[in-house]
C-alpha cells in the first residue's frame, strides 16, 4: 500500500541544513495499523507529510497503492490526496468559520458531487465518529475530544484508503485519548483502512499491529 | 463549484463581521464620492435641456484687451459680439445676452430679488425651455425693445402668487414688463441659460452697452456640427485681430476665447489659444483613479492579512485535496461577492446622497441625478481592483507548501 524507497530530506536554511529523514525504507501492507514513535524532532511529521504527499522528499521515492509518485504536479497531487489520504492532525485543525458538518464536507468539495449527498456522507462520517448530534455546532463549541472526533469524520468522509494520523491524541486527557484511539481501531478493522500513526503514547502504540521507532532521522529495529 | 464558492464566501463574510463592514465601507464609499462627483459635473456640463445642443455649441463669455503694460479683462460687450462674432462660417445660430441682473420688486410691500437676463431673440432658438405656460418672445419684440418678459415657475409664485401669469403684468427695478410666458426653474449653475426672469436687452435703461467691446454680454453659437468649431474659432481670432481697439496706445491686442462650457471651466489664461481642458480631464480621471487607488491598497493589505491569518485553512484544503488554482478561485469569489454587495450599497447610498443634496437648497434649483454610464464605469473598476486586489493575495497564499501553511506561515 505504502512504499518508501531510500527517502532523504533535509531542510535548507540560509545557514543550517538539518537532515530531518537519512535511508528510509519502508513498506506498510494494506490493512496494516503502523505507529511511529521516537523522540521530539526525529521526523517523524516529516515522515508523514511525505507518505501524505504534503511534502517533497530530497531524494528516494514514495509508492502509494502500487504507483511510484514521481510527478509532483499540484493537480495531481490534490487528487491523491483527496481520493486515497485522510489526515488527522495533533491540534485538529479545523475551520473555526464552518460548522462541524461544512468541515466533515470539505474533502468532498473537491468532487464532483451533488450537495445533499455530501452532506448525507458527512453526517454519516459523523456518527460513525458519535458526533451525529453536534452537526451544526461550531468548533469553538465542542471539546477537544469531540473536535479531534470532527477530525477524523472529515478524514474519512471520503472512503481513503490510507488514514495519517499526526498525534491525534497529542493534545487530549488519556481518556479521551483512547476514545480515539478506539475510532481509528475500529476503522481499521472494519473498513480495512490503512492506519500510520505517530505517538508519543506507549499504551496506543502497543495496540498496533506494528511500531517503527526513528530517532535522529533514522529507523531503528 | 460555483455555488459552493459562493455558499463558503457568504459564510467567511458573515463570520467576519469587522473585515467585512470595513471593506463594504471602503468600497461604497469610493463609489459614493464618484458619483457625486459625476452628478455635480454632469450638471455642469451635461447636454441636458435646456442646453440640448451642448455639444456643438460654444459660447464667448471673456474678453481681454492688453497692450505691453496694460491688461483689461472682463465680460465680453455688445460691440465686440455684434461686430465680430457674427456669421462665423459653420455657425448655424448665435445669439446675445447680459449676464443676470440682480434686480429688485416689491409684489404688496415685500422687498423680492430677481435674476434678470436680458437677451435676443435667438437665445429661444438655440436653448429649448420647458414652457408651462405662454410662449418666448420673438427677434421681433427685441426689435421694438417691447416690455416683454418670461419667468419661472419659482418667480411666478413670488411676485404673482398663482397661475396663469400670461398676460399679467411685473414690475421689477422700476420697470414694468407683460408676462408671456413661464418656464421650469433652470438650476444656477447652469451658466448659459440660469434666469429667474429673461426680457429683451434692447429695454435695458442705457444704450451704451451698444458701444462697448467689453461689458456684461455673453454670446452663444450654434455650430453646424462639431467639425465647423475649429474654423470658427480661427476666423473669430482673426476678426479681432484686425478689430479696431479705442485706446491703441495702451491696448493693441483683443482677445475672446469661444469655447464650450467645460473649456471655459478648465482655461486659466485667457491670452492662451487653446484652454488645455485635456489637461483638466487628465486632471480628473487621474485623481479619480487615484482617489479608487487608496480603498484598493487598503482592500489588498486588509486581504494579505485577512489570508495570512487563514494560513492555516489554507493548508487543511490542500490537504484534502484543493489545487492552487481551486483555492485562487474561491477567494477571488469571496472577495467578487464582497465588492458587489459593496457596489449596490454605494449606488444606493449614492442615490440617496444626491437627493438630499438636491433637496437641500444649497445650490439653488439645482436636479442632480446619477449618471447611470459613470455608475457602469465605476462598478466595473470596483470589480476590477476587488477581485484584483483578492487574486494577488490568494496566488500567492495557494503557493504556499501546505506543510508551511498548516503551521501558520505568512511567507
Ligand atoms: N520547515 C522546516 N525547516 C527547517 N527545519 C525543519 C522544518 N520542518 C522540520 N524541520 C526540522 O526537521 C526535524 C524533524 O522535524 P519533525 O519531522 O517535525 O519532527 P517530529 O515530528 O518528530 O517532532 C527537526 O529537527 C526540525 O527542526
Ligand atoms: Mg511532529
Amino acid at each position: 500500500m505504502i512504499r518508501l524507497e531510500g527517502i532523504e530530506k533535509v531542510y535548507r536554511t540560509e545557514r543550517i541544513e538539518t537532515v530531518a529523514l537519512a535511508d528510509i525504507n519502508l513498506e506498510v501492507r494494506e490493512g496494516e495499523f503502523v505507529s511511529v514513535m521516537g523522540p521530539s524532532g526525529c521526523g517523524k511529521s516529516t515522515l508523514l507529510n511525505l507518505i501524505g504527499l504534503l511534502d517533497t522528499p530530497t531524494s528516494g521515492s514514495v509508492h502509494l497503492d502500487g504507483t511510484r509518485i514521481d510527478s509532483y504536479q499540484d493537480k495531481a497531487l490534490a487528487r491523491m490526496r483527496n481520493r486515497q489520504i485522510g489526515f488527522v492532525f495533533q491540534t485538529f485543525h479545523l475551520i473555526a468559520d464552518l460548522s462541524v458538518v461544512d468541515n466533515v464536507e470539505i474533502p468532498l468539495l473537491y468532487r464532483r458531487m451533488a450537495a445533499s449527498e455530501r452532506r448525507r456522507r458527512a453526517i454519516e462520517a459523523l456518527d460513525r465518529v458519535g458526533l451525529a448530534s453536534r452537526v451544526h455546532h461550531f468548533p469553538t463549541q465542542l471539546s477537544g475530544g469531540q473536535q479531534q472526533r470532527v477530525a477524523i469524520a472529515r478524514a474519512i468522509v471520503g472512503n481513503p484508503r490510507i488514514l495519517l494520523a499526526d498525534e491525534p491524541t497529542g493534545n487530549l486527557d488519556s481518556q479521551m485519548g483512547h476514545e480515539i484511539m478506539a475510532i481509528l481501531k475500529e476503522l481499521n478493522s472494519e473498513l480495512q483502512t490503512t492506519v500510520v500513526m505517530v505517538t508519543h503514547d506507549a499504551r496506543l502504540a502497543e495496540q498496533t499491529t506494528r511500531i517503527l521507532r526513528l530517532i535522529d532521522g533514522r529507523q531503528v529495529n | 463549484m460555483l455555488r459552493n464558492y459562493l455558499k463558503i464566501a457568504i459564510k467567511v463574510l458573515l463570520r467576519r463581521k469587522f473585515f467585512t463592514v470595513v471593506s463594504l465601507f471602503g468600497i461604497s464609499f469610493t463609489l459614493v464620492v464618484l458619483m457625486v462627483a459625476t452628478a455635480v459635473l454632469d450638471h455642469v456640463i451635461a447636454p441636458l435641456p435646456p442646453e440640448v445642443h451642448q455639444d456643438r455649441t460654444v459660447s464667448i463669455t471673456r474678453a481681454s484687451m492688453y497692450g505691453e503694460h496694460s491688461q483689461w479683462t472682463g465680460g465680453a460687450g455688445y460691440r465686440l459680439l455684434d461686430r465680430y462674432a457674427r456669421d462665423l462660417p459653420g455657425a448655424e445660430r448665435m445669439s446675445v445676452f447680459t449676464s443676470p441682473d440682480q434686480v429688485y420688486s416689491y409684489p404688496n410691500g415685500n422687498k423680492v430679488g430677481v435674476a434678470l437676463k436680458r437677451t435676443d431673440g435667438e437665445f429661444w432658438q438655440i436653448l429649448r425651455f420647458d414652457f408651462i405656460e405662454g410662449a418666448p418672445y420673438t427677434a421681433d419684440d427685441v426689435e421694438s425693445a417691447r416690455p416683454v418678459a418670461v419667468i419661472t415657475r419659482t418667480t411666478r409664485e413670488r411676485l404673482l402668487v398663482g397661475a396663469p401669469a400670461v398676460g399679467r403684468t411685473v414690475e421689477v427695478d422700476g420697470q414694468r414688463f407683460h408676462v408671456v410666458g413661464v418656464v421650469e426653474d433652470i438650476p444656477r449653475l447652469r451658466m448659459i441659460p440660469f434666469g429667474e426672469m429673461w426680457a429683451p436687452f434692447t429695454t435695458l435703461k442705457s444704450d451704451s452697452y451698444k458701444t462697448e467691446l467689453l461689458g456684461g454680454f455673453s454670446a452663444i453659437v450654434l455650430a453646424r456640427d462639431r467639425a465647423a468649431i475649429p474654423g470658427m474659432q480661427e476666423e473669430l481670432r482673426s476678426r479681432l485681430a484686425r478689430a479696431e481697439l479705442p485706446d491703441p496706445k495702451h491696448y493693441t491686442t483683443l482677445v475672446a476665447p469661444l469655447e464650450s462650457t467645460f473649456e471655459s471651466l478648465a482655461r486659466t489664461d485667457i491670452k492662451s489659444e487653446s484652454s488645455h481642458a485635456e489637461r483638466l480631464w487628465l486632471l480628473m480621471i487621474g485623481g479619480a483613479l487615484l482617489f479608487m487607488l487608496l480603498p484598493t491598497v487598503n482592500l489588498i493589505n486588509l486581504n494579505v492579512s485577512r489570508i495570512m491569518e487563514r494560513a492555516s485553512e489554507i493548508g487543511v484544503r490542500k490537504a484534502f485535496g484543493a489545487s492552487s488554482r481551486t483555492l485562487v478561485g474561491q477567494f477571488v469569489v469571496e472577495n467578487l461577492v464582497l465588492t458587489t454587495v459593496g457596489a449596490v450599497i454605494g449606488f444606493l447610498a449614492s442615490l440617496v446622497v444626491l437627493r438630499a443634496i438636491s433637496a437641500s437648497g444649497v445650490i439653488p434649483y439645482a436636479e442632480f441625478h446619477v449618471n447611470y454610464r459613470i455608475l457602469l464605469y465605476g462598478i466595473a473598476l470596483t470589480l476590477f481592483f476587488g477581485s484584483f486586489s483578492g487574486v494577488y493575495p490568494a496566488w500567492r497564499m495557494s503557493r504556499l507548501n501546505p506543510v508551511q501553511a498548516l503551521k501558520g506561515a505568512a511567507r
